[in-house]
């Protein structure tokens, strides 16, 4: 009886004993398990971004073989015709988002500052908050209140009285009609300015308190520290800010389709409607019946994808070379 | 320069007051209960409602979360407890960067080369996937963010146990940084769910109630856009009244995701 229970108990603890060596061994396969599961998923956003560039670049190319370079500088977009040239695009885009860079710009830098180093503590965390309840909205409720509100408003209290006295100008001429290249800026700047903000007060953050204290110490004003100490030290990594804004803009679809006329012509007047190249990829893209057609509307979509990739990629070591920078004057 | 800088912030404010304002007051009036429940109303007809685009958008979510969700969360699991440095995973990084700053619009143009036209006709499977790769990179990076600010020594209390990796990322890493995770999703929802250009070139829009998820669907951001270019005043207040829904969707979604954040770093402190 007695070897028989001893028996038993060898029996169970053998088998609690095999039952923990195979827990462990299912543990440890589970460990490698789930990192080469955790690896994929990091794969598929590897493959994805690969599988981006190859289909637009492989559905672009029956424009470019036919159009070569000359598609970045023809004028023109005939899809009856066949004829495709992406210039009044490019231009549009690029005046609109210069219009909202160098609107966007000072603004942004200017609350960046007054959140920083100026707003009291019972004011700062209120309007901030609202400045990125303003990167919040989305791009199509932008596009309505410009169409709705905007456009009207710019061409009564804007546009009539600069071509009024300005009219003579070639940069003013036409009749203000409120949608057009100067409109789509000032909106694409509103929807710039919290971006811009954001990025501005990381970098304006960084500055050492040190140098800021040392120079208040031999009698500086606030705004000599700004001018002197602050904006210098930060200066690339605004621009870095600013760049990475000016991606924003030039990637901005419905906001600006709806109030920038979409018309494929350049005109030297800001008063003018033009078109751009997201808002021509949206307009016409699911209309586009023939195979050129499809083909040179993926082209316009790939020079923007490769624009966005330049910038960004400037942008952030820009940035970067600030972050460095100030580590180095911690430490000195 | 105290005044400039106030100023310039309050120009700033500008905007947001009266885009707000407008949507609340052109909006408001068009919200009734046909609103939310009908079909659009048929050309030179009143009446009616979008609900087959308020269904639309929230499928479009769904299907967006479904796949980009797990992609964005392990990818960032990876990124930051198996190989927080390496070729791999600044690849990786690199790659996020990139993708947060494409247009979206590009991404519809891929999201129709890759999914679309193979099949031969829009669907509302293809927009959600479009909807998913804008979704994937913001929700990694910021999933990533979380998992950098959680303690080591809760990782290492862990192992000293005995525990093994993948039960303390999933038992102790995860659980302690869930609302910082839940609020990185969340804006990821808010800002797909305002998303218009990718959708026009995927999920097209539809006029009816939305059947199988391989046909067309409608969304809150495609209908407005196609009733604010239209002629008719009803339709016109239409596109008001959706975005008075669409914006307090996206608000209600932004300021809850936050005051998740600000309590979880109050239990921190």
């Amino acid at each position: 009886m007695n070897s028989h229970a001893q028996l038993q108990t060898e029996v169970q603890q053998n088998a609690s004993l095999q039952q923990k060596i195979y827990q462990k061994r299912r543990f440890r396969w589970m460990d490698h398990g789930f990192k080469w599961l955790t690896f994929s998923f990091g794969c598929i956003i590897l493959i994805m971004f690969v599988w981006i560039i190859l289909e637009l670049t492989n559905e672009s190319k029956q424009s470019i073989s036919k159009f070569g370079l000359g598609f970045i500088f023809s004028q023109d977009w005939n899809p009856v015709k066949g004829e495709f040239g992406a210039l009044p695009f490019i231009y549009g885009t690029i005046v609109s988002s210069l219009i909202a860079i160098i609107i966007a710009a000072p603004i942004s830098i200017g609350i960046a500052l007054f959140l920083n180093e100026m707003a009291p503590k019972w004011l700062k965390q209120p309007v901030a908050f609202m400045i990125e309840l303003l990167a919040a909205i989305p791009s199509i409720l932008y596009g309505l209140w410009g169409l709705f509100v905007m456009v009207p408003f710019i061409r009564d209290w804007l546009q009539k009285p600069i071509s009024k006295y300005l009219g003579g100008f070639p940069l003013f001429s036409g009749a203000p009609i409120g949608l057009g290249m100067l409109t789509a800026g000032i909106l694409l700047a509103i929807m710039i300015i919290p971006i811009i903000t954001a990025l501005a007060r990381d970098v304006i953050r960084v500055v050492p308190t040190l140098q800021k204290e040392g120079y208040l110490a031999l009698g500086a004003t606030k705004w000599e520290v700004i001018w002197k100490i602050i904006l210098p030290f930060a200066r690339p990594g605004i621009l870095g800010a600013c760049i990475l804004g000016l991606g924003r803009a030039l990637g901005e679809t419905m906001a600006v389709t709806m109030v920038i006329g979409n018309r494929a012509e350049i005109k030297a007047s800001l008063f003018a409607p033009g078109h751009s190249m997201a808002a021509v990829i949206a307009n016409e893209f699911t209309e586009a019946t023939d195979d050129i057609y499809l083909s040179s509307l993926i082209e316009i979509g790939l020079l923007l994808f490769l624009v966005t990739f330049v910038l960004n990629a400037g942008a952030r070591f820009l940035i970067w070379t600030v972050a460095k920078g100030s580590k180095g004057g911690v430490k000195g | 320069m105290l005044v400039i800088v106030v100023l310039l912030t309050s120009l700033a404010l500008i905007p947001l007051i009266s885009i707000l304002s407008y949507i609340i007051y052109k909006g408001a009036p068009a919200i009734n209960l046909d609103f939310f429940t009908k079909l659009p109303a048929a050309v030179g007809e009143t009446g009616g409602g979008i609900g087959n685009s308020i269904v639309g958008t929230f499928v479009l979510i769904l299907i967006a979360s479904c796949v980009g969700l797990p992609v964005g969360i392990m990818a960032a699991i990876y990124l930051n407890e198996y190989m927080p440095k390496g070729m791999y995973s600044s690849t990786i990084r690199f790659v996020i960067d990139v993708l947060l700053g494409i247009p979206s619009v590009v991404i519809g143009i891929f999201a129709y080369l890759a999914f679309v036209k193979p099949i031969g006709h829009f669907s509302a499977w293809s927009g959600g996937l479009a909807l998913a790769i804008i979704m994937i990179p913001i929700v990694t990076r910021s999933t990533e963010e979380i998992l950098r600010l959680t303690p080591n020594s809760m990782r290492e209390g862990s192992y000293a146990l005995g525990i093994s990796k993948w039960r303390t990322i999933l038992h102790i890493v995860l659980p302690y940084s869930i609302k910082g995770i839940v609020t990185g999703i969340m804006l990821g929802i808010a800002r797909v769910a305002g998303e218009t250009a990718p959708l026009l070139l995927t999920a097209f829009g539809n006029h009816f109630w939305n059947t199988s998820i391989s046909e067309p669907i409608a969304s809150l951001p495609a209908q407005i856009f196609e009733y604010a270019k239209s002629p008719f005043d009803d339709w016109i207040q239409k596109a008001w009244g959706a975005a008075f829904v669409l914006i307090m969707l996206v608000l209600l979604i932004n300021i809850a995701a936050r005051s998740l954040t600000r309590s979880r770093l109050k239990n921190v402190d």
